[in-house]
């Protein structure tokens, strides 16, 4: 599957989907915030930044929000790495989350991970599983996580091959199963160890997920009894209605309904704990975004630092943050954040 | 085109209180109860709701059930034993009435 981009596919564009989500007769998200009192959203402290440091990917998903793929090109620098460093060595900001695209596919990334964790950071990364097994020189990342004691993310939309590879592309389930045996084999997601690895569900549809707690007890015994899997836990997320997900809605005529069901399904608790209250976005290119799909729209910061090189955290940590007709896509229900649900 | 059924008259089942707001309450109020968590699991209910809904060959509430069974983490495995319990149980509902007709038979013929 190519990237929307390599289509030249309009939704490629970020002013697009924009235009797509706000053209319905759904209520304004502003508005919905305004009446609870949430509105300017606010962050409350910056504790976590998530970097992204790449579009590149080894696998091109269908719900993809980042429209990655190996043919997308874009990855962060060294010089740019760098900067994000000097910033989490100079401030109180506790967590580092890599994404991407496979964010182990940036030249730097393993250096990245050295340096974020001399500064004693927990690191996260958001690691497809898959590119384990891309090539021989990743067949060593599970050691390398476990010996930088890096929090592994991993997305498995199903404990059923039909349903990941539907999803991931064809194949993706039983190398995904193969790369999670490697990380347990490594300690990782076992009882007594300080690995964690946590496995990510989102819908294969245009559905909401349910219960977290229901869905991670199904997982443990399916991924157990069959393939001697272990992992610490689930986290189920909302796929948001960009990007490649959008033009899935759009094409399968699930569009109106979903986006209603989102709206209806406000909850204003998910409101309160969206992540972008506590978490910054770095772009490849080094622009900060109030999160990672802020980032897929093309939508900066409100504030006068707008790029890594020019960070002011107080500027940040006062800014109005920037909210559009995707945001419901984090208050659904019982919430979704990049660590799962919020409510 | 007219049909007797409109897929988005299931949003507007609430609207049935327009006519009888004190039943409706009551029936959705017990509705609710009916499907919370209980001895049997929110998703076992799910599950029973959708084979009824085959058995009653309703459509709202197929595609209700359908997509809350989907959200609660069923796979379509378990949905098509669902409708197959359905299904078997419709079957075996008419075919042990044979029973009834062999008595009847029986009865009546030498
Ligand atoms: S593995 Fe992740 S980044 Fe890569 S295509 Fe799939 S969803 Fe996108
Ligand atoms: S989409 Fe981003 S900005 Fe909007 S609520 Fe979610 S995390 Fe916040």
């Amino acid at each position: 599957m190519k990237s929307l981009k390599a289509q030249a596919h309009h939704l490629s564009n970020s002013a697009a989907q924009l235009k797509v989500l706000n053209e319905g007769s759904f209520e304004q998200f502003s508005q919905k915030l305004k009446a609870i009192n949430l509105f300017p959203l606010k962050p409350t402290r910056i504790q976590t930044f998530q970097v992204n440091l790449g579009k590149m990917c080894n696998q091109a998903c269908k719900h993809c929000h980042v429209d990655a793929g190996p043919d997308r090109k874009e990855i962060m620098t060294k010089e740019t790495m760098q900067q994000c460093i000097d910033i989490l060595a100079h401030y109180d900001i506790g967590t580092i989350d890599m994404t991407g695209g496979a964010p182990e596919m940036n030249p730097n990334f393993r250096w990245f991970v050295e340096e974020a964790s001399e500064l004693g950071k927990h690191i996260i990364d958001r690691c497809n599983l898959t590119i384990i097994l891309a090539n021989k020189k990743y067949h060593d990342l599970p050691e390398f996580f476990a010996k930088h004691k890096v929090e592994v993310v991993s997305s498995l939309p199903h404990y059923t091959s039909t349903r990941t590879d539907r999803q991931r592309g064809s194949g993706v389930f039983d190398r995904s199963i193969k790369a999670l045996q490697m990380l347990n084999s490594v300690g990782y997601g076992k009882e007594g160890t300080d690995l964690q690895l946590n496995l990510v569900y989102n819908p294969t549809g245009a559905i909401l997920p349910s219960s977290q707690k229901t869905l991670e007890s199904d997982y443990k015994k399916e991924l157990k009894n069959r393939f001697g899997i272990e992992f610490n836990s689930l986290f189920t997320i909302t796929n948001m209605p960009i990007s490649r997900f959008l033009d899935y809605l759009l094409v399968s005529d699930n569009y109106d309904e979903y986006m209603q069901k989102l709206v209806d399904a406000f909850n204003p608790s998910a409101a309160e704990g969206v992540m972008c209250r506590n978490t910054l976005s770095i772009g490849w290119d080094g622009t900060i975004y109030d999160c990672d799909f802020n980032q897929m729209l093309d939508m900066k910061v409100n504030s006068t630092s707008t790029h890594i090189s020019e960070f002011n955290l107080e500027s940040l940590e006062n800014r109005n943050i920037a909210v559009d007709q995707h945001c419901y896509g984090c208050t659904a229900g019982l919430g979704s954040s990049c660590g799962g649900q919020t409510a | 085109m007219k049909t007797y059924y409109n897929s988005e008259d299931l949003k507007k089942f609430g609207n049935i209180g327009e006519f009888s707001k004190e039943l409706a309450d009551k029936f959705f109020d017990y509705y609710g109860s009916v499907f919370k968590e209980g001895a049997l699991t929110a998703r076992e209910k799910a599950l029973v709701a959708l084979g009824v809904a085959h058995a009653i060959q309703c459509p709202y509430c197929i595609d209700a059930y359908t997509k809350d069974t989907l959200e609660k983490g069923c796979t379509e495995e378990q949905l098509m034993e669902a409708v197959h319990v359905s299904g078997a149980i419709r079957g075996g509902a008419s075919l042990v009435h044979g029973v009834q007709m062999m008595n009847h038979t029986k009865k009546i013929m030498m």
